[in-house]
């Protein structure tokens, strides 16, 4: 059997797209957003691909509430960024029907706690349908969510849904925490053959990095691989997306005190790749996984039980986690207790090397 | 309402042969043509508004057909059947809404799309899907048993409207193609209850797209009659809120049933727009062998619907016209049996499905974890075989 995420498929899964040629050519850098990134990528994959279309609620003349799909409709006309009703099942259900006739929808949901009208269509049809005929349709659908919290929000607008997502075999869940990655993990899940779903770190939109965007700027990195963020030798820090930052603040903050901490940014949520958590954690011995999400019944906990089946022998000390209390997302002003920051990440920090 | 849609509903109000004001009100009359007891009804008992037209279908389509709706109910029962005798593990029959199945396949031409619900097995063998490959659901090989796009129809699933929504989304591919498909979606009276009924409508009536959605309005959704589904005056009536026009029509008439679809699908593949049609029909048998009518309805009820019964009305009806001889009816009768003996001997045939498939296909390409957990079963299955 072989598999996608072990090979540095630059491309897309499910192409049989090998390591990306490493070549002399220039690198294209540019300063962006996390919002313009992925406006660029989606633009790209527009212009690309005639059977790319763009769905969902206000993309079309208002560019989305983030403003991500701002300029597109213009560029590339009503019928290909399309502003539909109100109403997310119908989003997901006919951008299933558009891509079993060839199209690649990618879908947007304004929010994260308003994805679940469209949970049905999402788990009991767009994960299960290639499954379903043994292959034989194919269902490239990418759905973008904006997740997280930290944006001093009313209800149902700061949540951390990944977990349900990522539990549904059939999907791919992938979430940036920089400009670069937003720009390419958006263009490859859209041109993934599987459904791919995008948790977009809503309270990062504005933060600004280098983007290579020429041909080969992924470097031959896949969407569906973890990356090495910060090297470090005594601890690891797993995190992703909104978290990635506080990570690497973290660590920095640890350098002070003599520790050498490595950060991983996970990039994909499923798979997940195991390896490089393997790996990194058989170097330093101990590792603290942070989310936003609740601690219960979230991806921390599965990956701590997996890494202590794999590399229990290497472990100095149990694997912990830092993540959201068990509570429904809290009103604003106090979401700041709630979010996991620098100190409690690394209060677990300390708390590995205890042991 | 901006002016396109304005537009838009003036001119389809104009291709039913209706004011744009009567446009937006329900059917008021269902449609029939052959009575229950196979005669023809005189046109001012059809039911058809001034202005509308349903030609009846020529006498070849007729007899094409009664062939099918003949096949139909003996597949039906072959499947029941070979579900009590441990063949298969379940079967929602739709014994006494054959003429609804063997219409909604009917009135497609090749380029057509049909969503089915897990009801409608009838329907998607007389689409031309081989009847043991529809039957694998059934069986318990596999969640589908044929390729969705190489018949244009719609994997059979169990959650009720989300096949309506895939109706709509390749309605709207096909709008963006330039193609003149039209998609028939199927549901059932219960369904219109879900809320991916309402998005459905909406969406193919505000992008004006190809679909028809037709719904058997078989009386029962399990146990729960209509009255608990809509206090609406009929289902047709739902499609005014969409902007759309709605029709009622005998499901048990086959004749009215070609004549109101085919007339449909003319008019949405000519631009008029999406089109809710109701059949009213009965579910004769319970919901599926698991389930027990008789705990929520009376016999008398069920006795009053097999007097309505679609096949023995058109092979009157067929017959009285001398259509249908009494060597065809032999002939539709040997090929449905034919049908029904390559069902029998499909469900008996030995199978075994591999258990290492269900990793093959989650993704188009395998994930490290699922490959890691084949090898698990893999290892599993061979200790397990060595001992």
């Amino acid at each position: 059997m072989t598999t996608d995420t072990t090979t540095p498929a630059g491309a897309v899964p499910g192409t049989a797209a090998g390591p990306a040629p490493v070549t002399g050519a220039g690198t294209a850098l540019e300063t962006l957003t996390i919002a313009k990134a992925i406006n660029r990528a989606l633009a790209d994959e527009l212009a690309a691909d005639e059977k790319v279309l763009l769905m969902g609620e206000d993309i079309g003349s208002l560019g989305g509430v983030y403003r991500v799909t701002e300029g597109l409709k213009a560029r590339f006309g009503a019928d290909r960024v399309v502003d539909s009703p109100l109403a997310e099942s119908g989003i997901i259900g006919t951008s299933i029907g558009l891509a079993l006739r060839g199209y690649r929808p990618v879908a947007e949901i304004q929010f994260d706690g308003f994805v679940f009208p469209g949970f049905n269509q999402i788990t009991t049809q767009l994960a299960k349908m290639h499954a379903r005929t043994r292959g034989a349709a194919t269902v490239p659908v990418t759905i973008r969510i904006p997740y997280g919290g930290g944006i001093g929000s009313i209800e149902h607008h700061s949540e951390s849904p990944e977990a349900l997502f990522a539990h549904t075999a059939g999907l791919r869940v992938i979430t940036p925490s920089n400009a670069h990655d937003a720009y390419w993990m958006t263009r490859q899940g859209i041109r993934s053959q599987d459904p791919v779903i995008i948790f977009e770190p809503k309270r990062r939109y504005w933060l600004k990095g280098e983007v290579d965007v020429s041909a080969d700027g992924h470097r031959g990195v896949s969407a569906f691989q973890a990356q090495v963020v910060r090297e470090g030798t005594d601890a690891t820090i797993a995190a992703w997306g909104p978290l990635v930052p506080v990570a690497l603040a973290a660590a920095n903050a640890a350098a002070e005190d003599g520790r050498s901490i490595e950060v991983i940014d996970l990039r994909s949520l499923s798979p997940v790749d195991f390896d490089a958590l393997q790996a990194s954690v058989e170097k330093t011995g101990r590792m603290v996984v942070t989310h936003e999400a609740p601690t219960f019944g979230g991806l921390g906990g599965e990956i701590a039980a997996r890494l202590m089946e794999r590399s229990f022998l290497h472990l100095e000390a149990p694997i912990l986690r830092v993540g959201g209390f068990h509570l429904p997302y809290p009103p604003s002003r106090v979401e700041e207790q709630y979010l996991p920051d620098l100190d409690r990440i690394l209060d677990a920090v300390d708390r590995t090397f205890a042991y | 309402m901006s002016d396109d849609v304005r537009t838009d509903i003036a001119e389809a109000a104009r291709s039913f042969g209706i004011t744009p004001e009567d446009y937006m009100l329900p059917a008021r009359h269902l449609i029939r043509i052959v009575d229950q007891d196979g005669t023809v009804l005189s046109t001012e008992e059809q039911g058809a508004e001034p202005g509308h037209d349903y030609p009846v279908p020529a006498d070849e389509d007729l007899l094409e057909a009664y062939r099918r709706l003949v096949a139909g109910r003996r597949i039906n029962d072959q499947n029941s059947a070979l579900v009590r005798q441990g063949r298969m593990a379940v079967y929602p029959s739709s014994h006494g809404q054959e003429a609804c199945q063997v219409a909604a396949a009917a009135c497609l031409g090749e380029g057509d799309w049909l969503f089915p619900t897990y009801r409608d097995t009838v329907a998607v063998i007389s689409r031309g899907v081989d009847p043991v490959e529809a039957m694998t659901i059934f069986r318990g090989d596999w969640h589908g048993g044929f390729d969705p796009r190489q018949h244009k129809v719609g994997i059979q699933s169990t959650p009720l409207t989300t096949q309506l929504l895939h109706a709509v989304g390749v309605a709207h591919a096909a709008r963006l193609r330039g193609e003149d498909t039209v998609v028939v979606a199927m549901c059932g009276d219960g369904a219109t209850s879900e809320g991916d009924f309402h998005e459905a409508l909406n969406f193919a009536a505000v992008f004006h797209l190809p679909v028809i959605f037709f719904v058997q309005n078989n009386q029962y959704a399990i146990s729960v009659p209509l009255a608990r589904q809509t206090v609406a005056p009929s289902l047709a009536h739902k499609a005014v809120g969409y902007g759309m026009a709605g029709e009622r029509v005998d499901g048990n008439d086959l004749v009215a049933l070609l004549a109101v679809l085919e007339r449909g699908v003319r008019l949405v593949r000519g631009g008029a727009g999406p089109l809710l049609v109701e059949a009213h029909t009965y579910r004769i048998q319970a919901h599926t062998n698991a389930d027990d009518a008789t705990r929520y309805r009376e016999d008398a009820e069920v006795q009053e619907w097999l007097a309505k019964d679609p096949v023995k009305r058109m092979r009157t009806y067929l017959t009285d016209r001398g259509l249908l001889t009494e060597e065809l009816q032999s002939r539709y009768e040997q090929e449905a049996e034919d049908i029904a003996s390559a069902l029998r001997e499909g469900m008996n045939r030995e199978s075994t499905p591999d258990p290492q498939d269900l990793f093959a296909h989650v993704y188009s390409v395998p994930t490290p974890q699922l490959a890691e957990q084949s090898a698990m079963l893999a290892e599993e299955l061979s200790r397990e075989e060595a001992s």
